[in-house]
C-alpha cells in the first residue's frame, strides 16, 4: 500500500518541490524582489518572525473552524437522519436543504458579529456550522436513501424492522456519502473561519491579519499567514481522509477495483 | 418485462446514485415544501421575539382596521432583540422605503445592485465554468497531469479568497476584472472537479465499442465523454453559482466597487445600529440572488437535457 | 389451462406449501396499468422443485414475489403453509434469492452469510456455526474473510444462495439466480443446486428464461404466456430424482425439452410489453 501510495503523490510533491525552487531561483538570479508574490525563503523567514503572532491566529480562526464544523456535521447528520426516516418530511426538506447550500452564507457574517461581538468565536462558528451543515445533511440522506431496491427487498424478505434496516443496511450503506461530505466540510470550515472573519474579528486573527498585512503591502507575512491558513485546511482534509480510512477501510479498496 | 430479469447484474451491488427516476419530487411538492420551510421560519423567528425579545408595541392601520397591540416578552435573549433580530413586517418595510431621503425604494436600489454583482459572479461563472472543464478533459486524457496538479486544485480552494481577492485586485488594475477574477477562482474547482467525474462516468463498454471504430480521442471526447458528462456538470455548475455570487461578493468588498451588493453590505454595517433592518433586507438580498442563480441553473439544465437525462443530486 | 394429473416423484402426500388460488395482479404504473397475472391456480407440495418459464411478461417474476409477500395479489388469495404471505414472511417462512447476489460490500462474504441470522436474532456461536457449515456446502470456505467484490459473479451467487439457506426456510424462491453466469457454471451451479435441494429437502419456486435448466432441476415446469400473464401449462419432468451430468444427455431430457419448448411456442405472444422498474416497484410497496 505504502509503495503505491507514494508513487500516486510523487508527482505532485515533484511538483511542489520543482516550483518552489524555481520560484525562489528565478526570482534569486533575476534579482528582483516580486512584490505581490514573495520568494519562499522570504516568505519562510516571515513565518519564522512573526510566529507567535501567527500562532495565536491560527488557534484562534482554527477553533472557529473545528468548532463550528463539529456543530454542523453533528447537526446534519442528525437532520438528515430524521429527514429520511419519513418520506414525506424527506421530499418535502431535501430539495429545501440543496437550494439552501446556494445561499451565500457569508453574507450573513455581519449579522452574527453584531450578535455576538468581534472578540468572540461565535459569529464566524455560527457561519461555518450552517455553511457545513447543508452538505452533510444533504449526503446524509442521500446515503440513507441511495440503497439498492433488492437489498430493501432481501431485508424486507427477513421481515426486518425498519431500525434493523436503518442499521444493517442504510447506515453502512451511508459512511461513504457521509465521508464524502465531511472532505468538502472541512474545507469549507477554514474558507468560512477566515472570509468571516473579514467583517471583524481580534487582530490577531488569520483573516484580520491577513486584511491588515495586505492593506499595507506588507506581503511576505501576509503570505506567512496564508500558507498557514491553506496548511489548517489541508490538514483538516487530511485528518477527514484518514477518519475515513479508519472507519470504512472496505471503502478504499472497493474503488480500486473499480 | 420486469428489469429484475432484465438488467446486468452489478458485480457487488451497489446502487447507480445517477440514475433512477426522480421520486415525485413534482413542482407542486418543491414549493410546498419551501413553503413549509418559510413558515416555520417565520415562527421560529417572531416566536423568540415573542418569548425575549423586546417589547412588542404595534400601533397601525391595516387595510382600515385598526390594530394596537403591546406585549412584554418574559424572558431576556439579547439575540432576540430589535437590533439584532428585526420584525420580519420591519424587514419588508425597508424593502419598500427609500434608501436615501426622496430616492427611490431600497428594493429598487438593492435589485439594481444585485443585478450587477450578478452579472460580475456570471462573468466569473463562465470563465472559471470553461476552465474546469478545460482542465477536466485535460487531466482525464493525462493521468499523470492529474496525479501531479490535482492535489493543487484541491489545495487552491484552501486558500482563503480572503487573501486572493486583495492580490488580485492589486495585480489587476480594473476593478470589475479582478471580480470576476476571484469569482472565476472559486468556481473552477467545483467544475474540474464534476468534469472529471462526468467524463469518466462513461460506460466501459461504449468506449470500448468507440475504439471498435477507430475512433480519434477527440470523436470519443465529442461523442462519448461529454454528453455522459452533462448531468454531473450540471451538478457542478449548482455548486459553482453559489460559489461565483460568494467570489463576486468578497471580490467587491476587497476592490471596493461600489455598484454591487458587496458594497452595500459595508455601507449598510457601518450603519447596523440605527437601522439594522437594512442589512437584513441586504442580505436578503444576496440570499434571493443565491437561490435565482440556482433555479437559473436548474432551468437551463431541463431546458439543456430534455428529460434525456437524470439529473445528478448533488456533487457527490 | 392443461395440466398433467400425475404428481411429481418427491411430492408424495406432502402438505401444500404454496396455495395460490385466483391469482390476479394489476400494476399501476406511471402510464397505463399492466395486467400482469390473471386467474393463477397453482399448488406447491413440500419437497417439490417447480420451475416458471415463460416469456417476458409473463408475470413469472411476479408470481414469485406474491409468493415472497414482496407484492400483494389484487384478485385472488396466497397461502403459505396454510398462512397468508405476510404472516410466512413474518415467521420467516422463506428465503430468496435474486438475479444479483445483493451481498453487502461492507461485510466479510461469512459475515453476509450470517444476515439473517443477526435480524432474526440467532445468538453469536449459532452464527457461526451456521455460516461455517454452509461456507462449506457452497464450497467457499476459504473465501470467507473476503470481500463481495473479489469474488467472480458465480461465487457471488454461491454466497447469495448460501445466505438463503441459513435460516433454514422451508421454501426457497429463486428468480433466475444463475441469469447472469456463462452456461458451464451454470451447469455447475444447476448441479449443486440439486445437491442441496436433494440434502436440505427444501420445497423450490425457481423461475428461468431456460429450457435445459428447468427441465433439469424440476419436478414439474410450469410454461406461463404473456398478455396477460396466465398460466397455459404444467409439465410434470418424471426424470430420475438423483439428476446428473448423463441426465443431461438422456432422450427422456431431450423429449421433455422439446416438449417445454413446443408449449412456449404454442402459447406465445408477440406483443411488447411494458413493465415496472425496480425503484417504482419498491416505491410502490412503500419499502423505500
Amino acid at each position: 500500500m505504502s509503495r503505491s501510495a507514494a508513487r500516486d503523490w510523487a508527482p505532485a510533491i515533484i511538483v511542489f518541490v520543482v516550483v518552489l525552487i524555481a520560484w525562489e531561483v528565478s526570482l534569486l538570479t533575476l534579482g528582483v524582489q516580486s512584490f505581490l508574490i514573495p520568494r519562499p525563503s522570504v516568505i519562510a523567514g516571515s513565518l519564522v518572525t512573526e510566529w507567535p503572532t501567527l500562532i495565536k491566529g491560527v488557534l484562534f480562526t482554527g477553533a472557529e473552524a473545528v468548532g463550528g464544523l463539529i456543530v454542523g456535521v453533528a447537526l446534519g447528520t442528525v437532520c438528515g437522519l430524521a429527514t429520511s426516516r419519513w418520506a414525506s418530511a424527506r421530499e418535502l426538506l431535501l430539495p429545501v436543504a440543496i437550494g439552501a447550500s446556494a445561499i451565500p452564507i457569508i453574507a450573513f457574517a455581519p449579522i452574527t458579529l453584531n450578535w455576538f461581538g468581534p472578540e468572540s468565536l461565535l459569529p464566524r462558528m455560527t457561519i461555518v456550522a450552517v455553511m457545513v451543515f447543508f452538505p452533510v445533511m444533504v449526503n446524509t440522506i442521500r446515503g440513507l436513501t441511495n440503497v439498492e431496491p433488492a437489498a430493501l427487498e432481501l431485508l424486507s424478505s427477513y421481515a426486518a424492522s425498519e431500525s434493523q434496516t436503518l442499521v444493517k443496511l442504510r447506515g453502512p450503506n451511508a459512511l461513504p456519502y457521509w465521508f464524502t461530505a465531511l472532505r468538502i466540510a472541512t474545507t469549507l470550515s477554514v474558507i468560512g473561519a477566515v472570509v468571516g472573519e473579514f467583517f471583524g474579528g481580534p487582530l490577531y486573527s488569520l483573516g484580520i491579519y491577513i486584511t491588515l498585512e495586505t492593506g499595507h503591502s506588507r506581503y511576505p507575512t501576509a503570505w506567512a499567514a496564508i500558507v498557514l491558513a491553506c496548511a489548517m485546511g489541508i490538514g483538516l482534509y487530511l485528518v477527514a481522509v484518514a477518519l475515513e480510512r479508519l472507519v470504512i477501510p472496505w471503502q478504499a479498496a472497493r474503488e480500486m477495483a473499480r | 418485462m420486469t428489469t429484475a430479469s432484465g438488467s446486468l447484474p452489478r458485480a457487488s451491488g451497489r446502487p447507480i446514485a445517477a440514475t433512477g427516476p426522480r421520486p415525485g419530487r413534482s413542482r407542486r411538492q418543491r414549493v410546498a415544501g419551501l413553503a413549509v420551510v418559510l413558515v416555520g421560519l417565520l415562527v421560529l423567528w417572531e416566536g423568540a421575539k415573542w418569548l425575549g425579545g423586546d417589547p412588542w408595541r404595534i400601533h397601525a392601520t391595516i387595510a382600515g382596521v385598526q390594530i394596537d397591540y403591546e406585549h412584554f416578552p418574559p424572558l431576556k435573549w439579547r439575540i432576540a432583540d430589535d437590533l439584532s433580530l428585526p420584525h420580519v413586517w420591519d424587514i419588508i418595510r425597508a424593502f419598500v422605503d427609500p434608501a436615501q431621503r426622496g430616492g427611490p425604494p431600497l428594493g429598487v436600489v438593492l435589485s439594481g445592485q444585485a443585478a450587477f454583482t450578478l452579472a460580475e459572479a456570471f462573468a466569473g461563472f463562465v470563465i472559471g465554468g470553461l476552465l474546469g472543464l478545460g482542465l477536466g478533459i485535460f487531466f482525464v486524457h493525462s493521468r499523470l497531469a492529474e496525479r501531479a496538479l490535482v492535489p493543487y486544485v484541491v489545495a487552491s480552494q484552501t486558500v482563503p479568497i480572503l487573501a486572493i481577492a486583495p492580490l488580485v485586485v492589486v495585480a489587476i488594475k480594473a476593478d470589475w476584472l479582478s471580480v470576476m477574477a476571484v469569482a472565476a477562482y472559486l468556481t473552477f474547482f467545483p467544475v474540474t472537479i464534476a468534469s472529471l467525474r462526468g467524463l469518466r462516468a462513461v460506460d466501459p463498454r461504449a468506449l470500448e465499442l468507440f475504439r471498435s471504430y477507430a475512433a480519434s480521442r477527440r470523436q470519443i471526447l465529442w461523442q462519448l465523454r461529454l454528453p455522459t458528462s452533462v448531468p454531473y456538470l450540471f451538478a457542478g455548475f449548482r455548486v459553482a453559482a453559489a460559489a461565483s455570487i460568494i467570489g463576486a461578493i468578497i471580490g467587491e468588498q476587497t476592490a471596493g466597487v461600489a455598484s454591487g451588493l458587496g458594497s452595500a453590505i459595508i455601507n449598510y454595517n457601518q450603519y447596523y445600529i440605527s437601522a439594522p433592518e437594512r442589512l437584513w433586507a441586504t442580505i436578503v438580498m444576496c440570499t434571493v440572488l443565491g437561490l435565482f442563480f440556482f433555479g437559473a441553473i436548474n432551468i437551463a439544465e431541463a431546458i439543456v437535457t430534455r428529460g434525456r437525462y437524470r439529473p445528478v443530486e448533488g456533487l457527490l | 389451462m392443461t395440466s398433467d394429473q400425475t404428481p411429481g416423484p418427491a411430492a408424495g402426500d406432502a402438505a401444500p406449501v404454496v396455495e395460490a388460488t385466483g391469482v390476479g395482479k394489476v400494476f399501476a404504473t406511471s402510464g397505463a396499468s399492466v395486467n400482469a397475472l390473471e386467474g393463477v391456480d397453482l399448488t406447491i407440495r413440500g419437497g417439490e422443485f417447480v420451475s416458471l418459464i415463460g416469456p417476458s411478461g409473463c408475470g413469472k417474476s411476479t408470481l414469485l414475489r406474491l409468493i415472497g409477500d414482496l407484492t400483494a395479489p389484487t384478485t385472488g388469495t396466497i397461502l403459505i403453509n396454510g398462512k397468508p404471505p405476510a404472516r410466512a414472511r413474518q415467521d420467516r417462512d422463506y428465503g430468496m434469492v435474486f438475479q444479483a447476489p445483493v451481498l453487502m460490500d461492507w461485510r466479510t462474504i461469512a459475515k453476509n452469510i450470517e444476515l439473517p441470522l443477526e435480524i432474526m436474532g440467532f445468538p453469536a456461536d449459532e452464527r457461526t456455526r451456521r455460516s461455517t457449515d454452509l461456507l462449506r456446502l457452497v464450497e467457499l470456505d476459504a473465501f470467507a474473510e473476503r470481500h463481495p467484490w473479489e469474488l467472480s459473479g458465480g461465487m457471488q451467487q454461491r454466497a447469495a444462495i448460501a445466505r438463503a439457506l441459513s435460516f433454514d426456510p422451508k421454501l426457497l424462491l429463486m428468480d433466475e439466480p444463475f441469469g447472469a453466469l456463462d452456461e458451464m457454471t451454470r451447469e455447475r451451479m444447476n448441479a449443486e443446486l440439486m445437491s442441496i435441494w436433494r440434502r436440505t429437502g427444501t420445497t423450490i419456486v425457481f423461475v428461468t428464461h431456460s429450457i435445459p435448466e428447468a427441465v433439469f432441476l424440476s419436478t414439474r415446469v410450469v410454461v406461463m404466456s404473456a398478455r396477460p400473464g396466465r398460466i397455459a401449462q404444467v409439465i410434470v419432468i418424471d426424470l430420475p430424482a438423483e439428476r446428473s451430468v448423463e441426465t443431461r444427455e438422456s432422450e427422456r431430457y431431450f423429449e421433455l425439452v422439446t416438449r417445454v419448448r413446443e408449449a412456449l411456442r404454442q402459447h406465445e405472444s408477440t406483443d411488447e410489453v411494458i413493465g415496472t422498474s425496480d425503484a417504482e416497484r419498491v416505491r410502490g410497496e412503500g419499502l423505500a
